[in-house]
């Protein structure tokens, strides 16, 4: 399930609905560009359903995703999430209850200075791990659920104001370097919400091996000054249809891990197939609190959890994700039995010829 | 039987009886997006939909292939297709997210538009 990043009320989310509206407008408007370059509007689509404990949630969710090159090198993008949670109630009536949430994940503006230098400005998703910038999206992520450790170095809100750069600074056939920098004020404003925050990330990549390392960093600049690191190793041997991921973080009150691999069986009557289609993923993680300063969004208490999912990529874009997950922690353990089907939508922002 | 159970079991049986969504017939009445030709081709590519299509088989387009393979394929699924005319945006967007350098996007752009 997508974290959302902000809590606005329904006020609020209609504010949101307009924003995101005024982005289609501008999307609209620039009609004359090149073959090539129409914008485009993707996204996801989703209806989930976790039951944590004996207690059903239902989530219908739709992440709408904006990118509009404006001439030959400035890009803008956006991606928002709306969603209504809809959760048992706990008095002695029963039932459920329903909010509903809008909010922009990010706004940003990509200006490419070189082949080795994009700027960003605006709001921005902090480039820290791997989770928040490339596994967060709706239609990309195996769990619906995110790794436990997912807010740390985040800067709670996972967003950034200001500016950041970023490229490919070494692209050779047996290795690549890759680089993000930013730096980000304090804002206020709930759709913009962010820290005032520095840091970065460095991956190393092997082709060859198809391995990738990286570290972050980034540091946290107002009121208790905080450090966070990061390490991530992705490894996907070629021609095997497996994929190993795994991140660890440390943050000034809490750290952890996760190690997540999946497989798809494509082996066996190819993609297409009916087993072929089938996609097993496991996750394994844990978080550790280093203190009783709970500020960052970890368990108050050391806690270890195993998923087991299944994956099911049916036609069309579309995915179905179950998975069982056993949480173990000193405050109880529990059971999160989560089911969902996940539509990826991607097309041009208008019809062409 | 338990709600989420019965919630989705109805969910695949609305996606199995679904007609083809947007973004493939627009690639049926267009070109084929050579993101599926990726999918047909590559054994460990992660394709939801593949198809047979013919692809170039010259130097630069094999080498687009891999660099898909290698670099895209690492965080997502290939889409199952979409028009050649958002290929260019779609790259321009990805360069940023996932650091392509000049030379990637060049043959990237070329695979998917051979």
């Amino acid at each position: 399930m997508p974290r959302p990043q902000t809590h606005p009320d329904p006020a609020s989310s209609r504010t949101a609905l307009h924003r995101l509206l005024l982005a289609v407008a501008m999307l609209c408007a620039v009609r004359g560009a090149q073959a090539q370059d129409t914008p485009l509007l993707s996204g996801g689509v989703a209806f989930f359903s976790n039951t944590n404990g004996g207690n059903t949630s239902y989530l219908p969710l739709i992440e709408p995703l904006i990118a509009a090159p404006l001439g030959p090198r400035l890009l803008v993008e956006s991606r928002s999430y709306l969603f209504e949670s809809i959760s048992p109630t706990h008095g002695p009536s029963g039932g459920y209850t329903h909010s509903f949430f809008a909010g922009l994940s990010y706004l940003q503006a990509d200006y490419t200075v070189s082949p080795h230098l994009t700027v960003a400005g605006g709001s921005y998703l902090i480039p820290f791990g791997t989770y928040n910038e490339r596994l967060s999206p709706v239609w990309v992520s195996n769990f619906q659920d995110g790794p436990i450790i997912s807010s740390l170095g985040i800067m709670s809100t996972g967003t950034g104001t200001g500016a950041m750069v970023r490229g490919s600074a070494i692209s050779k056939a047996r290795y690549s370097v890759d680089y993000a920098a930013f730096f980000s004020s304090r804002v206020g404003n709930q759709y913009f919400a962010s820290q005032r925050a520095s840091g970065g990330r460095l991956s190393l990549y092997l082709p060859t091996q198809r391995l990738e390392v990286g570290l972050s960093y980034d540091r946290l600049l107002q009121g208790t000054h905080e450090n966070f690191y990061g390490a991530h190793v992705w490894w996907e041997p070629k021609d095997t249809g497996f994929r190993l991921r795994s991140e660890f973080a440390r943050g000034h009150h809490a750290q952890g891990y996760w190690i997540e691999a999946d497989y798809r069986a494509q082996r066996f009557g190819g993609p297409e197939s009916l087993v072929g289609r089938l996609e097993p993923v496991f996750r394994i993680q844990q978080s550790f609190r280093r203190d009783t300063i709970v500020s960052d969004g970890l368990p108050s208490a050391n806690t270890q959890r195993a998923d087991f999912g299944l994956d099911y990529n049916l036609p069309h874009n579309t995915r179905i994700l179950t998975s069982y997950s056993r949480q173990f922690a000193s405050t109880g353990n529990t059971n999160i039995w989560e089911t969902g089907i996940v539509y990826r939508f991607l097309f041009p922002a208008w019809k062409g010829r | 039987m338990s709600k989420p159970v019965l919630l989705t079991l109805v969910c695949m049986a609305t996606a199995f009886g679904l007609p083809p969504a947007s973004p493939t017939r627009q690639a049926a009445n267009a070109h084929l997006s050579p993101a599926q030709a990726v999918n047909a081709q590559a054994p460990d590519s992660q394709p939801a939909n593949a198809r047979a299509a013919t692809h170039s088989a010259e130097g630069s387009g094999n080498e687009g292939e891999a660099i898909f393979k290698q670099q895209c394929s690492r965080c997502h699924n290939a889409p199952d297709g979409f028009s050649p005319r958002i290929s260019g945006t779609v790259l321009r967007h990805m360069r940023v997210r996932a650091s392509l350098s000049r030379h990637d996007e060049q043959e990237l752009l070329r695979f998917l538009n051979p």
